[in-house]
This record gives structure tokens, C-alpha cells and sequence, in this order.
């Protein structure tokens, strides 16, 4: 180990790298570029798994969707094709039956209307709600607040507006808040807005109207479109969402194994799909960067071992002064470690720079599509030290093909 | 210093082989200045390859400095050749991109010696070859005959027990082979056993030994009038 503390070492290794520029050029560039892909490729594969976690992140990822379609089977002396309604009575019987399960259900009206305020006009999606619907998917408000319990007990006409609509019916710098829109002739007071996430988002730019309002203005009876459920912490979410469908069947005489009476989306089960996706990309990431890597340490053996064909001659000068076989390897060996080394190093630094590159072009604003590029430390270490042992390895080949020749072929070489 | 006895050494050439030594009787004292002259093929490069310890032999005795040489393995000959020998090559053999003085102190640095000392001990040595002012020169930027004088000062600077020249006037011209071997004969003086290889009459005339070989066997040893 004293021979790496020795400043002659290096200066031994200095000269020889020196005097070969345009190789040891060509060996760090080849292993600069393996450790450059692999950082830049899980930076950028992080990048994209934090967006997807924020596109998921104001939305309850273990919700269940549910709503009706008309049914392919008869039964019970209905007819197939049977179109029916979900009612309030299977919500009280569903949160009743899983009261373990459930943690939040919101049932939904929805319909599109012409919206009015003053000379302006436009036409938007209307949706009664409850106030738990802020839970299940998170609003952000720009201005006044959301729908809450007085609205419903109140039947008030109070509504909440998307950004887009605020800036389509109301004048700059108007403060919306108080102000009345008027939505099929009669008139709303706007008590928020909210800015739509550019995630998921089932609404488009809704106004939100009190469910119970809804109810009344549009003569829907205790009938409602579609429910949004999500589940309690550990709950499986797909045999949930299978209990309650069959339920459900039981509740509107529907054939259990009709297939077209219920419709559901199964969140979980969707964003399993992605994050799936997400998994195989960070395989491939890793597959190609290792890859990279292999290839570029193979090029600086291959260049050490051309480098040694080159140097025979000199090899066997050495030899001939007195350098014992083991102080020419561990010179060859240590070429090659310091070479990976210093390639490892440009690749890293010049990785984090593409990354904070991409940060800044891609990784900023509300569209961001790489959000915070980064790769762990540990990662970063443990390819760091992969590449220097197989530099270490590689190295071993040409001091060993450096030592086989005797000295005396190695000073005939011309 | 040298003693050699029934020294046989073949090289195969395919399913032959080529006897190139066949039974060297050789002994050379401390202090002696000794060339060996022979036409190529003679197997004069290969006698100073074996003293040399750059190669092995096959048959007879070898001793270096009262050392019998054999079962030697390359880190063993490495320390020898260290310690004991210098090489003077016809074709220099100085590593292009290091200077005068880092061609000098390399053996040093294979003997292990510090780096300021070693090439202050390098420095001396080219000092004494009068290369002093040519230290910091890559050897391109050298002449022949500096050239040759920079690896003579190698070859001594370990203060090496023989000095081993295979040829080292072959690649110089007349003058610069006097000054050459002028150098060499100032070694001698200082006490230094000098073992020259050379086909040159000239040469071998300067020498206070020669030992002719012909075909792998010796066919006179006289001394010169030197």
C-alpha cells in the first residue's frame, strides 16, 4: 500500500499518461461516458417517477370509482338492458355495511350548463358535491374557500370556480369572491376559485355546486351519477372494490355476474399499471447504464493492453534497470485505476450538471415534466466503486500480458 | 566477478533447435575490461543476455559476484540486475518522454531511494558523462553520443558491480565512438568492471581483453597491450 503514498508513483504515472494524451483522452471519455449515462438516466427516470408521484399526489391513490350502465343479463324477471340509477339509499347502506373499509365516499351529480356573468358567457361542467370531495381530491384554492357542511345543510346557492372560468367571465383584477354568476338563470354567489391541477383531474373546469342544491335545481331526486370511495390504510382496495359492486348488485337486483351494470376504476390499480411501467424503465435504466459502464471499462483495458503492446519496449527498459514484475503490474494496475478514477469523476460531476440542467429547463414551473432529477448518493458510490474494482481487474490483464514477455524480447521490439 | 563454465544455451526454432552456445569457459575478475568480438550469429549477444540475467541458460554454471545463478525467477533477477549490473544498449534505450536526468535516476527509483537524493546522485553521474547542462533535455533533443553518454550514466549510477555494453558504439560514428569508449575506459579506471559486446576491431582494441567467439565456442582470449 506505501507504493500509493509515493509520490514517485504518481509522477511515474504522470509521465506515462502524459506522454500518451491522446489515448488516456480517448480511455476517460469512454468510461466518463458510461457513468454520464448512468446518472443522467436515473436522474432523469427519479424525474419522471416524481412526477408521476406528484400527477397522483393531490389525488387519494386507493379510490374506487363507481357508476351505472344498463345490464347484460336478465334477472329476477328484469329484462337485459335494464338502465337503473345509483340512489342516497346505497350510500347509507354502503358506508353502514363497510364501515370498516371505506374512509371517504363522496356521491356525485354532474352536468353541463351555460354559465353567465353579466355580457359573459360560457359553457361549463356543474357538479353537486359534498365537501368531502376536498379530501378525496385535494383543491387548490386561489381565492375564498370550498363548499362546506352549512352550504349542504343550507341548500345554499353558493358555487366554486375553476381559475379558467374566473378569467373567462370576470374582469382582470376583480375580486370574485361575493360576486354572483348565473348558472341556468339563476344566480350563484362564487365563494372560491380553484386552480385545476395538470394532473389527474375528472372535472375539467367545474363549477362545484352544494350537492344538495343540485339536488333540488336539477330535480334529481335521491338519485346521483357516480360515487368516489377511498379506502381505510391496509384495506385491499381491489376485494373492496369487488364487496361493494357485489352489494351493489344485490341492492338493484342485478345478475352477479352481470359484467356491463356496474362501470368501476380501480385508481390503485391503475397507477399500479404506471408505477409497474416506472419500475421496468428503472431496470432498463440501470441495464443500459451498467451496460455503458462494462463497455467503457472493457475500453480501458483494451487501450492499456494496446498501450502495453506499444510500451513493450519501454517495459523491458525498465525491467532491465531493475524493476521487479510486481512494480510494473501494480504501475499498469494503477494507471488504470487512477484513469477509471478520474473518468468516473468528470461522469459523475458532468452527470449532476445535465441534471441540473434538465431541473432547470424541465423541472420547473406547473408543466414541469422532471420534477427534481436527482440520483441517491449510495447509488452513485456503489457504481463509483464497481467501476474502480473492474478498473482494478481490467488493469490486470495488460500487466499481466506486461510481465509474460521477457525482457530480453521486450528490448529486441523495435 | 564473472565465472562461467560449460555454458550451453538452444533456442528452439520450431521443432529444432539452434545450439548457440556450446560450452563457454569464461572468467572475468574485478576491474578487468573485457570485449567479446564475433560476427553476428557468433552468439555474442547471447552470452551478455545470460550475463546479463536477461535470459536463462540451459547447461553449465553462472556465477555473478560469487553467486551461483539458478532457479532464478524475474523478481530475483530484477534485484540482481539492480544491484549488480548496468546496461549500455547499441540503441540507447532511454524513455522518450523522460529527461536526461529522469533516464539517469530511474534505476534509482527502483532501488528505492528518495527522489530529491536520486536525482541529486543522477545529477553527479551526468555531471561526470559532461551532460550536466543537458539534464532537463528529452533524449530526442540529444545527440547520438549524448545519447549514449546519458545511458552510460544510467548504467552507473547504481554503482553497479559490471557494466554490460552490448554494442555501444554500433549506432555512432567514429568520433563520437572515441569519446564513447574514452568514457568507458575512465570507468575502467576507476575500477569498474566493464564487459563490452562489439564486432569493431576498433573498439575491441581499446579493451584490455578481447575474447573472440566463433559459432558458440571460444576460439582465443588474449589480453591487449593496453
Amino acid at each position: 500500500m506505501k507504493f500509493l503514498f509515493d509520490s514517485d508513483t504518481w509522477q511515474e504515472i504522470y509521465g506515462s499518461i502524459r506522454k500518451n494524451k491522446g489515448r488516456t483522452v480517448i480511455t476517460i471519455i469512454g468510461v466518463l461516458w458510461g457513468i454520464f449515462l448512468l446518472v443522467v438516466l436515473l436522474g432523469a427516470a427519479r424525474g419522471m417517477e416524481n412526477n408521476f408521484k406528484k400527477i397522483f399526489g393531490t389525488f387519494a391513490t386507493n379510490s374506487v370509482f363507481v357508476w351505472t350502465q344498463s345490464t347484460d343479463t336478465p334477472f329476477k324477471g328484469y329484462q337485459k338492458g335494464r338502465r337503473f340509477r345509483l340512489t342516497f339509499n346505497d350510500i347509507e347502506v354502503l358506508k353502514k355495511q363497510y364501515s370498516n373499509e371505506i374512509k371517504l365516499l363522496a356521491p356525485r351529480n354532474q352536468t353541463s350548463n351555460l354559465v353567465v356573468k353579466d355580457f359573459k358567457s360560457g359553457n361549463f361542467n356543474v357538479s353537486g358535491d359534498y365537501p368531502v370531495l376536498d379530501k378525496i381530491q385535494k383543491k387548490n384554492l386561489i381565492f375564498g374557500r370550498f363548499l362546506n357542511t352549512n352550504d349542504i345543510l343550507r341548500k345554499s346557492k353558493v358555487c366554486v370556480i375553476a381559475e379558467d372560468i374566473y378569467i373567462q367571465l370576470f374582469d382582470k383584477n376583480v375580486d370574485p369572491i361575493g360576486q354572483y354568476i348565473k348558472i341556468n338563470n339563476i344566480n350563484y354567489k362564487v365563494v372560491g376559485v380553484y386552480k385545476p391541477s395538470n394532473n389527474i383531474n375528472f372535472d375539467g373546469d367545474a363549477v362545484y355546486i352544494p350537492f344538495t342544491t343540485f339536488q333540488i335545481v336539477y330535480n334529481r331526486g335521491n338519485k346521483i351519477d357516480w360515487m368516489m370511495i377511498t379506502a381505510n390504510e391496509g384495506v385491499d382496495i381491489e376485494q373492496m372494490e369487488q364487496d361493494i359492486l357485489l352489494s351493489l348488485k344485490t341492492l338493484h337486483k342485478v345478475h352477479p355476474d352481470d359484467k356491463r351494470a356496474f362501470g368501476s376504476v380501480n385508481l390503485g390499480k391503475e397507477i399500479g399499471k404506471i408505477t409497474g411501467f416506472l419500475t421496468g424503465m428503472q431496470f432498463l435504466t440501470w441495464f443500459v447504464g451498467i451496460a455503458t459502464l462494462i463497455a467503457g471499462v472493457f475500453a480501458i483495458g483494451n487501450i492499456l493492453l494496446i498501450t502495453v503492446k506499444e510500451r513493450t519496449k519501454e517495459i523491458g527498459i525498465r525491467r532491465a534497470l531493475g524493476a521487479t514484475p510486481k512494480e510494473i503490474k501494480q504501475q499498469i494496475v494503477l494507471e488504470s485505476v487512477f484513469l477509471t478514477t478520474v473518468a468516473g469523476m468528470l461522469g459523475i460531476i458532468f452527470g449532476a450538471l445535465v441534471l441540473f440542467l434538465m431541473d432547470v429547463t424541465l423541472g420547473q414551473g406547473p408543466d414541469a415534466t422532471l420534477i427534481n432529477p436527482t440520483v441517491n448518493i449510495p447509488i452513485i458510490l456503489i457504481a463509483f466503486v464497481t467501476l474502480v474494482v473492474l478498473g482494478t481487474l481490467i488493469g490486470l490483464i495488460p500487466a499481466h500480458m506486461a510481465t509474460v514477455i521477457k525482457p530480453i524480447e521486450a528490448l529486441r521490439e523495435e | 566477478m564473472i565465472r562461467i563454465e560449460k555454458l550451453h544455451k538452444s533456442y528452439p526454432i520450431g521443432k529444432d533447435s539452434l545450439h548457440v552456445l556450446k560450452g563457454i569457459d569464461l572468467h572475468i575478475k574485478e576491474g578487468e575490461f573485457v570485449s567479446i568480438m564475433g560476427s553476428s550469429g557468433s552468439g555474442k549477444s547471447t552470452l551478455l543476455n545470460i550475463v546479463g540475467l536477461l535470459d536463462g541458460h540451459d547447461e553449465g554454471d553462472y556465477y555473478l559476484n560469487g553467486q551461483l545463478i539458478e532457479n532464478l525467477n524475474e523478481k530475483k533477477a530484477a534485484i540482481l540486475r539492480n544491484k549488480f549490473l548496468g546496461f549500455v544498449f547499441q540503441s540507447f534505450n532511454l524513455i522518450s518522454y523522460k529527461t536526461a536526468l529522469e533516464n539517469v535516476a530511474l534505476p534509482l527509483y527502483y532501488k528505492g531511494m528518495k527522489r530529491k537524493e536520486r536525482l541529486q546522485v543522477a545529477m553527479d553521474y551526468l555531471d561526470k558523462v559532461g551532460l550536466k547542462d543537458w539534464a532537463n533535455h528529452l533524449p530526442n533533443e540529444l545527440s547520438g553520443g549524448q545519447k549514449q553518454r546519458v545511458a552510460i550514466a544510467r548504467a552507473l549510477v547504481t554503482k553497479p558491480k559490471v557494466v554490460l555494453a552490448d554494442e555501444p558504439t554500433g549506432a555512432l560514428d567514429s568520433t563520437t565512438t572515441d569519446s564513447v569508449m574514452e568514457l568507458l575506459k575512465e570507468i575502467n579506471d576507476e575500477g569498474m568492471t566493464v564487459f563490452v559486446i562489439t564486432h569493431e576491431e576498433e573498439v575491441a582494441a581499446q579493451t584490455k581483453r578481447i575474447v573472440r567467439l566463433k559459432d558458440g565456442v571460444i576460439i582465443s582470449d588474449t589480453l591487449t597491450g593496453n
